[in-house]
């Protein structure tokens, strides 16, 4: 077969061949084009402003090294004006993150950025080897989920700074999508399409600027850069990757290699249709009323305000654990085709449920609790949507040694939880 | 006869795939250059090829699903994507460079 030339130049060989459209290109051309679409990406949503501090969620893996590297380079090219510093996460898991902290190490000497590496033992005084120790390898990640959410947030705030980026690509934010409609859960979709979650009222605001990136671009481009990454599986979920919306995403691919940013288009369409109400009402049922006043109602990107940003961000954690539910999934399906029909029963009978929790939990009180903690934790001071944020929540289970305590992010699951909170809170006053 | 010609090939392994391959990028082979039917051999025998005789993992299908290549996974033929080079079908040439890597680790 003879080589073809790249559609671009005309003449050097292709070797690269667009998923999004077929095009066939040389390397330098790719690597042009790859850089090109994301300071498109970043100018079009107006993601940073000069002087902007931001912090790059970096792992040492593909997505956080590219990001890194492209950032650089659009920031020394276009004049962004923007202070890029790493900031690590070290889960405190032997054998696993040693190797891609090294990485990250190295990446911060190519790339002259500073580096923060932020512990769990420092935040939380727990190691992932020690929380595995006390629960079992089983719901671990989500423990180590709801830990690395906050301590980007943390590491951020640390530094003095507002804004950080994560390395989330197409790929991930089709599966995210795919999930959250399959699920039916429209609050969540809304929010996993946008591109940068958190507003003026929370302190750390996330942004994906490789959102429309394939993986296999992603990867290209690391590999024709020569960038130096990791790629590891964590060793207490080595088999994560194997999601069924993974496989499914890159089966797409395969067969038609547009579907992902496909995915991500119609995600996004979907989500400008998803009614601002219902968004507010499934999102953060029980603070519907301090969320409206509070909140300045922009499509999704809003909702819970603080808790939005933290959660978003830690979309592939929460998706890993959704794999694991999909049983339940099916029940949620169920309900959501009778929103669809009868709204307002639907959403009565959720509230009638809550307050039904709440009254046995605390009588009238929850509601006006809820309007205090719209702020901080208690227990931390860490901003949480919460009394008590999930994190510390986790802890009293870890401190406590019950190994059985589960914090379900989920929709219908925030509630029993917010109750728990809520009931551990009372057991504080009382004592 | 002709079944007996080599042709050396380098395979590498990266983005997480070399650890099916006992850790190990960079793997220097000879191998026939005619299969069993005569043909010359093309990447896709090389693949089966690999999952046979080189790689020691029993999880197969970590590198190989239903025939194909593991979807997630790119190839790259002397670092051209290999669908441009007519993917499975391509046959090898001595010296080919045949980069497998893996999009779907984390870091």
């Amino acid at each position: 077969m003879s080589p073809a030339l790249c559609a671009m130049c005309r003449a050097s060989r292709a070797l690269i061949i667009r998923p999004k459209n077929h095009q066939k290109l040389c390397k330098a051309c790719f690597i042009a084009i790859f850089e090109a679409e994301i300071h498109h990406t970043i100018t079009s949503t107006n993601l940073f402003s000069p002087g902007d501090r931001i912090a790059i969620g970096a792992s040492g893996g593909k997505d956080s090294t590219v990001l890194a590297s492209v950032l650089k380079t659009l920031n020394e090219r276009y004049n962004y004006g923007l202070d890029l510093v790493l900031l690590s996460i070290d889960e405190g898991i032997k054998g696993y993150r040693d190797d891609s902290l090294e990485t990250v190490k190295r990446n911060a000497v190519q790339y002259g950025m500073p580096l923060k590496i932020v512990g769990y033992d420092e935040l939380y005084g727990w190691t992932m080897d020690q929380v595995v120790e006390t629960i079992g390898k089983k719901g671990n990640c989500t423990y180590c989920g709801v830990f690395r959410r906050q301590a980007l947030d943390r590491g951020a705030k640390m530094l003095g700074i507002k804004h950080v980026v994560t390395g989330h690509n197409a790929d991930d934010v089709a599966e995210t999508i795919l999930m959250n409609l399959l699920r039916g859960d429209l609050p969540r979709l809304a929010r996993s399409t946008n591109i940068i979650t958190g507003d003026e009222m929370s302190e750390v605001k996330r942004s994906k600027p490789l959102k429309y990136a394939y993986e296999k671009e992603i990867v290209l481009y690391a590999h024709h850069k020569k960038l130096d990454y990791f790629s590891t599986e964590c060793i207490y979920s080595p088999e994560a990757f194997r999601g069924s919306a993974r496989s499914l995403i890159k089966n797409l691919e395969r067969v038609r290699p547009s579907a992902i940013l496909d995915v991500v288009r119609s995600g996004e369409d979907m989500a400008r249709l998803v009614p601002e109400e219902v968004t507010g009402i499934s999102q953060c049922k029980s603070q519907k009323i301090s969320l409206s006043n509070a909140d300045g109602g922009d499509e999704g990107a809003g909702g819970c305000g603080s808790s939005n940003g933290r959660s978003s961000g830690g979309e592939m954690a929460e998706m890993e654990k959704k794999l694991q539910q999909d049983e339940e999934a099916a029940g949620r399906e169920v309900e959501i085709t009778s929103v669809s029909s009868h709204a307002n029963g639907q959403r009565h009978d959720r509230i009638g449920g809550k307050s039904h929790l709440r009254s046995r939990a605390q009588g009238d009180t929850g509601r006006k609790l809820l309007r205090q903690t719209l702020g901080t934790c208690k227990r931390c001071g860490y901003m949480s949507s919460q009394e008590i944020c999930k994190a510390c929540v986790l802890l009293d289970g870890l401190n406590k040694n019950r190994p059985k305590m589960e914090i379900e992010i989920d929709v219908e699951d925030e509630e029993s939880s917010t109750l728990r909170r809520r009931m551990e809170g009372i057991a504080l006053a009382a004592g | 006869m002709a079944a007996e010609e080599i042709i050396p090939v380098v395979v590498e392994f990266t983005g997480g795939l070399e650890m099916l391959f006992a850790d190990q990028r960079k793997h220097t082979l000879a191998v026939p250059a005619k299969d069993e039917e005569g043909k010359p051999v093309t990447v896709g025998w090389l693949v089966n090829y690999l999952c046979e005789k080189v790689m020691k993992d029993s999880r197969k299908e970590m590198f190989v699903l239903d025939g194909h290549v593991r979807p997630g996974i790119l190839v790259l033929i002397n670092d051209a994507d290999w669908e441009l080079e007519g993917e499975a079908s391509y046959a090898l040439q001595p010296k080919d460079n045949i980069l497998f890597v893996s999009t779907l680790h984390g870091g």
